[in-house]
């Protein structure tokens, strides 16, 4: 057997994973790995400009293709800057695989230079993290966390290596373990047929069905099962901001996004149905609003590879512990078999109501309050010059709400964004992510004038490695998010929430050798847009003026129902 | 709702901590926890006395289920088990005070495991019912220090927690 060091079987064992491409950045505790990896040229580093961007572009890739990223930092600082990065994986569910430096073993706790506890920061944000105590063990623990990252509910997951782990002189027989199996993990592979049959049962009986899914059906890779089972029984699809893309967008029998900036239907549809399918969706306080008051008449069906997801904050009727795509396979099965068949009467009353709300307010946004440009506009304009096929990497505020509403996803894994941690700075490290693994694709980064600026020093990796992104920035010179709640809950009180003193973005791009387009009127837009999605192998940044006063709607009230909604700045339900 | 929960787990270093923090970082309660390895050495069992209602309970017992590093999980209240605490107890014992504690401690079937001139120390093993019981008998005024082992539980008859 080949004898490897530490650092260098750090290094196979990525290969062997099949791991193209890692993201980091070097240290003190980590030289021996940086050397190693100088020594091949298997895999891939990509060197970022801050490790919060390594572990966004890992996780980033993760979204774009349900296999773990890789992200690699040092310990101390490095391991710190990257805390957001895994937190922001872990809220969502993402398979990621974080090596960290760590001082050396016998240092471990007398406060050494760039010592931090670093399984103690991460412990309550990742799946699961290992320490290594013996160089023999990092194959068999890399083979593990991978193992943890991408099955059941997937997550990030920490290896955190002391130097002395890595020691070049130090060498072992080195093999890469074929397969895992760990008695205190069993990840579930199917669901309890009596369930599904139950549930079934009840799906065709059901007089106002709705099926909401979300990031679950995504990662589960289960988006063709969901759109079969939809079609065959006619039923509408609302997905959660993390769904988006598991039903096609354009379909007619999607209702949109729902929650708390869900559409007036979605929103109506779930408040007044008597059955909810819920398939890897968590229930989340921005999709439930008032729990107390949600859904009133309707019986939950919860189908979630997570126990733990189940009956947390609204209790299910039926649970399903599953992996959505076996179980919607099966229920789609048993529809198939079943002699009963949906009460068309019924079905056809119930899209008779969805349609009159869908007509009452339905995407409705207004351009006569304004001189300046939507930006809603702007993301009808990115769904028609991209033909709605683009990875759209969102950071957080209006700008993603706009983005989650208005670009039409019709792919899985095409819409891009941190919803349960809500990381700004998120985008342009998950556009290059994407990018970098999706060459031939368009891939966006949806941003606001506020967040591209926490993590906008990755412009110079973008140079150094040529990730020709499409930056649309929606300025509305303003964090607009929090500024539209102060115009909603503070009597228009602005504290902190806009941006004087930005940077020319035009002069700051073109500094980093990228292209810089800036645009205020409608009626430049598309052309603009058009010429900078021509130039393939360029970074455009496109300076987009929108206006400043715009709010997101529908937007719930707080603490209501699913259908208490403010409509517009004067319309409420 | 009081609730004891044993929990089988790798007898891994960290592993505690986990546990420990899962409580703390969801806000669930620990009124006691006793934690030793088990027969088999690369087992721990942990046993949590916990409160809260049906949803908070079922709450704890899947979260703690997610944990890499458990293997199992058992709510012991759901069905019959026996649950003992060990206390030691250290009085000030003067006069005619000890008698009374001798006498408390005989009924109570504790045992006297320290004497000094000035003081008695008082061991009880028992449900923390008991030993609950046995302080308030002898009110808190010659007490100089109590130490309690938490609840350890075993369910009743021929079920077990193992692997
Ligand atoms: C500014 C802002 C506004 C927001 N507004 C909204 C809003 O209006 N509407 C909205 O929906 N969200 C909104 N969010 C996002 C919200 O915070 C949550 O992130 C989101 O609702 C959670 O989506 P989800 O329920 O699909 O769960 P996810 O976080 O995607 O979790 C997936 C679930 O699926 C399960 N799962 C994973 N894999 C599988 C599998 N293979 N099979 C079965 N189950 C699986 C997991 O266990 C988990 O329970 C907003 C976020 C921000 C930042
Ligand atoms: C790291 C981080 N800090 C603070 C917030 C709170 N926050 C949410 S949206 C928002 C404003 C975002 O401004 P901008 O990027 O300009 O987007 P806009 O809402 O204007 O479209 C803020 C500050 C956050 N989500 N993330
Ligand atoms: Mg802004």
């Amino acid at each position: 057997m080949e004898l490897l060091s530490g650092a260098e079987m750090v290094v196979r064992a990525l290969r062997d994973e099949g791991v193209k491409y890692i993201y980091g950045y070097p240290g003190g505790a980590l030289l021996h790995v940086y050397d190693a990896l100088f020594q091949q040229d298997e895999v891939e580093h990509i060197l970022v400009r801050h490790e919060q961007a390594a572990t966004h572009m890992a996780d980033a890739y993760a979204r774009a293709t349900n296999k773990p990223g890789v992200a690699l930092v040092t310990s101390g600082p490095g391991a710190t800057n990257a805390i957001t990065g895994i937190a922001t994986a872990y809220m969502d569910s993402i398979p990621m695989v974080v090596i960290t430096g760590q001082v050396m073993s016998f240092l471990i706790g007398e406060d050494a230079f760039q010592e931090t506890d670093m399984l103690g920061i991460s412990r309550p944000i990742v799946k699961h993290n290992f320490s290594v105590t013996r160089a023999e063990d990092i194959p068999s623990i890399i083979k593990k966390a991978f193992y943890i990252a991408q099955t059941g509910r997937p997550g990030p997951v920490v290896i955190d290596i002391p130097k002395d782990m890595t020691t070049p002189t130090e060498r072992f027989p080195y093999e890469y373990p074929k397969s895992v199996k760990l008695r205190s993990y069993n990840p579930v592979t199917k669901g309890h047929s009596g369930q599904i049959r139950k549930a079934v049962d009840m799906l065709l009986a059901a007089k106002r069905p709705m099926i909401y899914t979300g990031g679950g059906i995504i990662m589960g890779d289960a988006s063709a099962e969901l759109t079969e089972l939809a079609h065959l029984l006619k039923y509408p699809v609302t997905n959660t901001l993390m769904g988006l893309g598991g039903f096609p967008g354009t379909d007619p029998q999607f209702v949109g996004m729902l929650g708390m900036h869900g559409s007036y239907e979605a929103n109506m549809a779930m408040h007044h149905s008597d059955l909810i399918l819920a398939i890897g969706a968590r229930f989340d306080d921005r999709v439930t609003n008032g729990v107390d008051k949600f859904c009133p008449t309707a019986r939950i069906i919860h189908v979630d590879i997570d126990p733990a997801s189940i009956s947390k904050t609204v209790q299910a009727d039926v649970p399903i512990v599953g992996p959505s795509k076996a179980v919607l396979e099966e229920m789609i099965q048993l529809v198939k078999e079943s002699k009963k068949r949906p009460d068309q009467d019924a079905i056809d009353a119930w899209w008779k109501q969805i349609d009159e709300w869908r007509a009452r307010h339905g995407g409705r946004y207004r351009t006569d309050d304004s001189e300046m440009m939507k930006p809603q506009q702007v993301i009808e304009m990115l769904c028609k010059v991209t033909n709605g096929d683009a990875f759209v990497c969102s950071d957080v505020g209006q700008h993603q709400m706009f983005a989650a509403q208005y670009y039409k996803y019709n792919k899985p894994n095409r819409w891009i964004n941190s919803g349960g941690l809500g990381t700004m700075g998120f985008g342009l490290p998950a556009a290059m992510g994407v990018k970098m693994n999706f060459p031939e694709s368009d891939v966006v980064c949806v941003t606001g004038e506020g967040s591209i600026q926490m993590n906008i020093q990755e412009l110079s990796t973008c140079k150094q490695y040529d990730i020709p992104v499409k930056i649309i920035c929606l300025n509305n010179q303003s964090l607009g998010m929090v500024r539209q709640w102060q115009d909603m809950n503070y009597e228009s009180r602005h504290s902190q929430s806009y941006m004087n003193s930005l940077p020319d973005f035009i002069k700051l791009v073109e500094s980093y050798g990228h292209v810089g387009m800036k645009v205020t009127k409608y009626a430049d837009l598309e052309n603009a847009m058009r010429e900078a999605f021509a130039m393939k192998d360029r970074l455009v940044f496109m300076d987009i003026y929108v206006d400043p006063f715009e709010h997101v709607y529908p937007m719930q009230v707080p603490r209501g129902s699913m259908r208490d909604m403010w409509l517009s700045k004067t319309e409420r339900t | 709702m009081r609730h004891i929960i044993s929990v089988l787990m790798e007898n891994e270093p960290g592993a505690l901590s986990r546990v420990v923090g899962l409580f703390s970082q969801r806000n669930f309660n620990i009124e006691s926890l006793t934690v030793a390895p088990t027969e088999d050495s690369t087992l721990s069992r942990m046993t949590v006395m916990t409160t809260g209602d049906e949803r908070v309970i079922e709450q704890i017992t899947k979260q703690l289920n997610k944990l890499i590093d458990v293997v199992k999980v058992v709510d012991l209240s759901e069905g019959d088990h026996i649950e003992r605490e060990l206390m030691m107890i250290k009085f000030k014992a003067n006069g005619q005070m000890r008698a009374e504690i001798k006498r408390t401690a005989d009924i109570f079937r504790g045992q006297i495991i320290d004497i000094t001139p000035n003081t008695y120390t008082v061991q009880l093993v028992g449900s923390s019912d008991k030993l609950d019981a046995f302080i308030a008998s002898l009110g808190n005024a010659s007490i100089m220090e109590v130490v309690r082992s938490g609840v350890s539980g075993i369910a009743r008859g021929e079920k077990v927690l193992t692997i």
